[in-house]
């Protein structure tokens, strides 16, 4: 099992580790609930790890990474960042990343865990083209995530500098002990927040965040807090079988974009309006539909849970799932097959949570 | 944990009060739940099998049964506790308990395990 830097403090810090993704991550240290709480009224940290670190350098970069994702690589601005998805030839999903403008000639990529091999066999399906250079940075690197309100005035003193210029979705190096570390006003919380990228010698930068208040987060906050926000999680809401467009992410996807690959399946899909789409359930009462519960509409199942749990802001039972477009409307009534008995569901708009004001600045 | 008490390996606990047996789960259990979100109890008058599932209790993580560690019939059930969970956190071999049983035969009871014992097994789980 794969280890991050920090897999021993995770132990010694009450840390209830589980294998993700054949990682071995911490679930949860004080409880779900505490830490989701932490996250949206002050700061959590969290070893995000994991998560895969791919780098690509060379004068074509840009437009060899340009291919790949559905954002618009080309014109990146130095320090931008772009949501985006990487589809197959039909316009399913392989994979949501993280796609980093670094310098003119370097773009990084943030990968799932899951999919980091597939994603890295994927770019490698042709020989690289002259001139790029592609080196997957995960295992030789650390990452971790600072989000809640209260992240940026933790972070500023740590890291010795302001971080007001440092807008949402964007990054830059900053020296931190000595050694650049990319930071980005970045998350999977809805809350304002930051990821560093940082060098494995540098990895007591996270005792430090805890020291100066931070509250150490796992997996399962990080679920809670990004189901809320309504993020969707490849393998639930993402998968091979699913378009963006399904998923609600039109405005990820450039298909003026001529080699993009996918970009035929994905006209197709765009054009499709026979295939489930991506919905926001509130349930009456507290049992959590669960990923893979039936949905029904006047007896008669029509889509299924990808993801469920008890909000702990909201203090609802919330789910996410997919279901044909004509039930979609905001206010439909289904109801969620829970064990045998039928709860009721209504569909309701996405973000479940949304932050009162965007802090960022 | 508390020492008079018997145990199942399911984590739920029993204590004999004048030939009635008041069942609940114990801190060990409700520690490795976590954020309690839900709890479903029988109803009084339900007749249950060592080992049969009388209810269910959900976390934010999952949902675990709940399973009688005796034999008998539910006589009373505590119909506050789905609006205090804390009290499974707070105090669960008191005000956390679930139900009360009637047992068909209180010699059953010597078949689950003393607090020792169940504290090996519980340590058992951890690792």
């Amino acid at each position: 099992m794969l280890k991050t830097v920090w897999n021993d403090w995770h132990r010694a810090h009450g840390g209830r580790l589980v294998d993700f993704a054949g990682w071995d991550m911490p679930i949860q240290y004080s409880g779900i609930v505490d830490e989701h709480n932490a996250v949206r009224n002050r700061v959590g940290l969290f070893d995000i790890g994991h998560m895969g670190r791919l780098l690509v350098t060379g004068p074509s970069a840009r437009a060899w990474v340009d291919r790949f994702v559905t954002c618009p690589v080309g014109q990146l601005r130095n320090g931008r960042i772009r949501y985006g998805l990487v589809c197959n030839a039909d316009g399913g999903i392989l994979d949501d990343v993280l796609v980093y403008g670094l310098d003119d000639n370097t773009v990084g990529l943030v990968v799932n865990a899951s999919n980091r091999e597939k994603i890295v066999a994927w770019l490698q399906r042709d020989p690289l083209p002259e001139g790029i250079n592609f080196e997957d940075r995960t295992l030789s690197s650390a990452m971790l995530a600072v989000q809640g309100p209260a992240s940026r005035e933790l972070l500023e003193p740590i890291v010795g500098t302001t971080l007001a210029d440092l807008k949402y979705y964007t990054s830059k190096f900053i020296d931190i002990d000595g050694a650049p570390c990319l930071v980005s006003r970045t998350g999977y919380t809805g809350e304002d927040g930051f990821e560093v990228i940082l060098p494995l010698d540098k990895a007591g930068l996270w005792e430090r965040l805890i020291e100066g208040g931070a509250l150490p987060c796992g997996l399962g906050a990080r679920d809670t807090l990004r189901l809320e926000a309504a993020m969707p999680l490849y393998g639930h809401e993402l998968s091979e079988e699913i378009d963006p467009f399904q998923a609600g992410l039109e405005s990820s996807v450039d298909l003026s974009k001529p080699d993009l690959i996918g970009r035929d399946g994905l006209l197709r899909a765009k054009a499709d309006s026979s295939r489930p789409v991506r919905v926001g359930l509130q349930l009456v009462g507290k049992r959590i539909a669960r990923e893979g519960a039936t949905l029904l509409h006047d007896a008669t199942v029509v889509g299924r849970v990808t993801s469920g749990t008890f909000s702990p802001t909201l203090q609802r039972a919330i789910a996410m799932g997919y279901i044909p477009r004509e039930l979609a409307a905001i206010g439909t009534r289904l109801s969620a097959e829970i064990r045998g008995q039928l709860v009721e569901a209504e569909v309701v708009p996405l973000p479940f949570y949304k932050r009162g004001a965007m802090t960022a600045g | 944990m508390a020492e008079s008490l018997r145990y199942s390996k399911t984590h739920e606990w029993a204590r004999g009060e004048g030939g009635e047996f008041v069942v609940g789960i114990s801190d060990f259990a409700v520690g490795l739940l976590s954020d309690l979100v839900f709890i479903d109890l029988p109803e009084v008058g339900r007749k249950v099998a060592a080992g049969e599932t009388f209810g269910e209790i959900e976390s934010v993580k999952a949902v675990s049964e709940l399973y009688s560690p005796l034999a008998g019939e539910v006589v009373a059930v505590n119909t506050e506790l789905p609006d205090h969970l804390e009290w499974l956190n707070d105090d669960p071999f008191g005000k956390g308990w679930l139900v009360r049983l009637r047992v068909a035969d209180a010699a059953d009871a010597g078949e689950l395990m003393s607090a020792e014992q169940y504290k090996a097994h519980c340590d058992a789980q951890q690792h």
